[in-house]
């Protein structure tokens, strides 16, 4: 609950800084998407905190990450601060091609998604982070009901990236397992960690597993966009995928009507950038610290400082 | 009798068992059979014929947001004005509860009235309490809600409880309001049943997206949708109940010339008021339920608190705010229980007592209300409980987990193998393995042979409209999952439920943990069963048993104790040990309501498979869940009838089975 009220606290706080920015501009509460990751958190917060002081009101409202998108066409939502190249592209293309969402540019950080595994892995299957290494130790990672393959745990069916199509062109021997929720995916993780069991997995980053597990992301080949959309390009030359994942900026966007209500904010949603350590470090004093999304933005700001207020010096 | 008995069990064999044995063999060689004859629509529904209901629906929805028009204004106009309609009062029960009043937008905000003090909430709901019961109850009001304070919930609680505050009643009395007209108009009786069925359901994943579009982000599309999902059980329990009332009492109102109006509003439902009063601990309850999913469109409170929690595998945090739902829920369920038996009070003979004597808890919740608001001028700790003296239980939790999971795995692995090889694999080829075309003519031979020839068409449409949708294979992977975690539920659940109804303090323990286990969001327990026994159909199978064993345990219970003592007097008459007496007597006689129980436990059973989808299974569940994750309106829906229809289908041949046995053994209804 203190998020929520939080914006109005601050804005009422710290008005004067950039008062005359949204002087002219309606006192409507902007209203940031917030979604239930906590990177995701951190981004929308600080973006709030920076719209309120320059004199904006903000309201954060909860919304699932790619439901979101009917409400931003409808202008009900206005700004989502972040949407993955990885996982949120398709859903962004389809809005922004109806003219009524439009992308804010990119804020700064890169997703990364790839096969990782914890480095305890490293004395049973040397030879790793290579993926022909992990390749010959499959059987390492079999369990029961994929024996003798292998088992990758990949991440939920919606998130895409093409695991059985890699799997079958490089023709490892693994089975790919998709789980439900990235929560089950780090459940996962969190178990074989503890019990220092073999495992390969779906990580992604900004997150704050790679910062609490030690481990690294498996080395495939090169991704390139011929790779996946060319079948001859690549070691496989009758399929596509035999590749890595590629990496990609983590987009912003806003409903259309942002542009018309409060024609400011949205040039400060432009510029705002963050980078993946500040990020990772961030979100790792939230959950792995314990610290409030509060807190850590707080002091992001302050150190910051002369980052964001050239957001919004215009 | 033995000879009718023998005949009657000759004439089931001679049906069951064929149709078992086609139906295995052609599950077995239905790839043989399709390589043979190079028939491919043998496994796989053909595409031409499919129903392109998916896009249809979404075409259909698209028009109805953007287009659909009555003249003056438009039909999003409408479910806009409705959505506001709702939000008027959340956002006062909000501002009261917890966020405090204020006026102006942003930084011109002028607070005008902080919200009540958590003393004041808290004695509030105590006097309520003795109001409706005892001190008793008044004590378990405020250690409830105490809890909810000194485990650092408050905030998110009084979120919760404002939609808690806004749906039931909307539920209870939109649900009075149809189960009346249903009793007045037996056409809309007729109508509404069906709907009924379809409303409980049809998974709630699959209509939150259309939701969204015409009521808005926030919080009010999921109180829409809290509504749709709690309010069936009150519409139902208002037709029972009215109909419950004795014709005596209806002709009473007759004779001494009530009108219609009159007739039902002043004797009818005022006698019908402690059954009612059932149905809107229903809707509590449902409402509860909720909260989780609601929480993913914006509802926020409790249900939040568990997804973020588990999202960065807080386990104890998310038991926490889990644990607070629970307390939450047995809080308001006592509560509406001692309404719904409460006698009604003497109409104050003494009128000549001032205002405090008569109303003395209205007058003592008044005063707490405007002290504490008073005192918090002074210490601030009265209007919000201080931080610092909250408690947490820390990393206890994943603690216990982790030791449980370093210690255990390998045994918990091996018996999952066993599992597996010997139980869920069979059974999941024997199902997947069943070809489309004689599924729905199974279907509808046993439908016929069980309940007559309209039930028999019912499940043999019902069936091919999954088919023809091309949702066969998911649905049947979703027959699999739902039937495996049913035959397991039973196992554990039925025994335990005749041990609760034999044994009164076997009977105590057993009734809170399976309570606990309904009210608790089943994400909380999920992530650690998924760290115990990996992402995969086990895991499902595990948390859908542990929601689903309810109504076995229940109803078992419910049967065993039901039984005709006569006849338990004449078992023991005739010299029946214990064992006998439970095995030739008492369960016999409560296979109508074990029926009944296995009929309830498979509808939470395939309700709670859509919540498993979120450990990657991969059935009908994950259909409606993925089309929740791109919006796609037509696929949730279709998907989330076909699941609906296998419920319909099970609920009505069991159904019919349970009215068989009771009339076989002279216990007609």
């Amino acid at each position: 609950m203190r998020i929520f009220t939080f914006g109005v606290a601050a804005a009422a706080g710290l008005s004067i800084a950039g008062a005359a920015l949204a002087a002219a501009e309606s006192q409507e509460p902007i209203k940031l998407t917030m979604h239930d990751w906590t990177g995701q958190l951190v981004t929308t917060t600080l973006m709030g905190k920076v719209l309120s002081k320059a004199g904006y009101n903000v309201e954060y409202v909860q919304a699932d990450y790619i439901a979101q998108f009917a409400g931003l066409k409808t202008g009900d939502l206005h700004v989502a601060m972040e949407i993955w190249e990885t996982t949120g592209r398709e859903a962004m293309d389809e809005a922004t091609a109806t003219g009524k969402v439009v992308n804010l540019g990119e804020t700064g950080m890169i997703a990364i998604e790839e096969w990782w595994y914890p480095a305890y892995m490293e004395e049973v299957c040397p030879g790793l982070p290579d993926w022909k290494a992990l390749n010959d130790c499959a059987a390492e990672f079999a369990t029961p009901e994929t024996a003798p393959m292998g088992r990758y745990l990949g991440g939920p069916v919606t998130w895409g990236g093409f695991d059985d199509e890699r799997v079958e062109a490089l023709g490892m021997d693994f089975e790919v397992v998709h789980a439900g929720t990235d929560a089950a995916l780090f459940a996962e993780l969190e178990s074989a960690y503890q019990r220092k069991a073999p495992i390969v997995l779906w990580i992604y980053a900004p997150h704050w597993a790679p910062t609490k597990y030690e481990g690294s992301f498996v080395k495939f080949p090169e991704y390139s966009a011929e790779c996946y959309a060319d079948p001859s390009v690549g070691m496989n030359t009758s399929m596509a995928y035999d590749c890595g994942k590629p990496t990609g900026p983590i987009w912003k966007v806003a409903s259309s009507t942002v542009a018309e209500t409060w024609p400011g904010a949205v040039e400060a949603i432009k510029a705002f950038t963050v980078n993946n350590d500040d990020m990772g470090d961030m979100v790792a004093a939230v959950d792995l610290d314990g610290k409030s999304v509060d807190e850590v933005t707080d002091a992001w700001l302050a150190a910051n400082e002369a980052a964001w207020s050239t957001w919004i010096a215009n | 009798m033995n000879l009718l008995r023998r005949i009657f069990l000759q004439k089931a064999a001679l049906f069951w068992v064929p149709i078992f044995a086609v139906t295995w063999v052609l599950s077995a060689y239905s790839f043989p059979l399709y390589k043979a004859l190079g028939a491919r629509w043998i496994i796989k529904y053909p595409a031409g014929a499919r129903l392109q209901l998916e896009a249809k629906i979404s075409a259909f929805m698209q028009w109805l947001v953007e287009d659909a028009s009555f003249g003056l204004f438009s039909f999003r106009d409408l479910t806009r004005f409705i959505s506001s309609l709702i939000e008027a009062p959340y956002t006062f029960a909000r501002n009261a509860l917890i966020d405090g009043f204020s006026v102006g937008l942003g930084s011109d905000a002028v607070d005008v009235a902080p919200s009540l003090s958590w003393v004041a909430v808290i004695v509030t709901l105590a006097a309520m309490g003795h109001y409706a019961r005892d001190w008793k109850l008044a004590a378990l009001m405020a250690g409830c809600f105490g809890y909810l304070a000194v485990f650092g919930q408050w905030d998110s609680a009084m979120v919760t409880l404002a939609s808690v505050l806004i749906a039931v009643p909307i539920g209870a009395i939109g649900g009075l309001l149809l189960g009346v007209l249903a009793y007045r108009v037996p056409a809309f009786e007729m109508f509404i049943r069906p709907v009924l069925d379809l409303m409980q359901t049809v998974p709630v994943f699959s209509y939150l997206v259309p939701i969204l579009f015409l009521f808005g982000f926030g919080p009010v599309a999921a109180l829409v949708a809290t509504i749709i999902y709690a309010m069936p059980p009150m519409v139902r329990v208002t037709i029972v109940a009215l109909r419950g009332v004795p014709s005596e009492v209806h002709d009473v109102g007759v004779m001494v010339g009530c009108t219609k109006r009159q007739l039902m509003w002043k004797v009818i439902i005022p006698s019908a008021a402690p059954t009612l009063m059932v149905g809107v601990n229903q809707v509590i309850m449902l409402s509860l339920n909720m909260v989780i999913i609601a929480s993913m469109i914006g509802a926020g409170g409790l249900g939040y608190d568990v997804l973020t929690a588990l999202r960065r595998l807080d386990i104890g945090g998310g038991i926490e705010a889990g644990v607070a739902i629970v307390v939450m829920a047995i809080a308001l369920d006592r509560l509406s229980q001692a309404f719904a038996t409460r006698v009604a009070d003497e109409l104050p003979s003494n009128t000549t007592q001032n205002l405090a004597g008569r109303h003395p808890w209205a007058v003592t919740v008044l005063v707490v209300a405007i002290g504490t608001f008073l005192l918090s001028y002074i210490l601030p700790a009265i209007q919000d409980y201080p931080e610092s003296m909250t408690l947490s239980t820390g990393t206890f939790w994943s603690d216990v987990i982790g030791y449980i999971n370093v210690n255990f795995f390998d045994t918990f692995e091996a018996v999952k193998t066993v599992f597996l090889t010997y139980l869920l694999l069979p059974v999941k080829r024997f199902f997947v393995g069943i070809p489309w075309a004689w599924g729905i003519i199974v279907m509808t031979l046993i439908g016929w042979r069980v309940g007559g020839i309209g039930l028999g068409l019912l499940s043999g449409v019902l069936t091919a409209f999954i088919a023809a949708v091309g949702l066969w294979n998911k649905a049947m992977v979703t027959v699999y999952l739902c039937g495996v975690s049913v035959l397991v539920a039973s196992a554990i659940g039925i025994p335990m439920g005749i041990l609760a109804a034999q044994n009164d303090r076997a009977n105590r323990i057993i009734g809170s943990f399976i309570d606990t286990l309904q009210t608790l969001p089943s994400f909380v327990y999920l992530i650690p069963v998924v760290m115990l026994f990996r992402v995969g159909d086990f895991s499902a199978m595990v948390a859908v048993v542990l929601y689903a064993m309810a109504p076995a345990v229940r109803y078992a219970a419910h049967g065993v104790r039901s039984v005709d003592p006569q006849l338990v007097e004449a078992g023991l008459v005739s010299g029946c040990t214990p064992r006998q007496l439970l095995w030739r007597i008492k369960l016999p006689m409560a296979l109508p309501e074990l029926l009944l129980g296995l009929n309830q436990t498979i509808l939470l059973a395939l309700s709670m498979l859509v919540i498993t989808a979120l450990v990657g299974t991969r059935d009908l569940g994950q259909e409606v869940y993925i089309a929740l994750t791109k919006a796609n309106t037509g696929q949730g829906i279709v998907a989330g009838l076909s699941v609906a229809f296998i419920a319909i289908i099970a609920d009505r041949i069991l159904s019919a089975f349970a009215t068989r046995a009771r009339t076989k053994m002279g216990m007609a209804s």
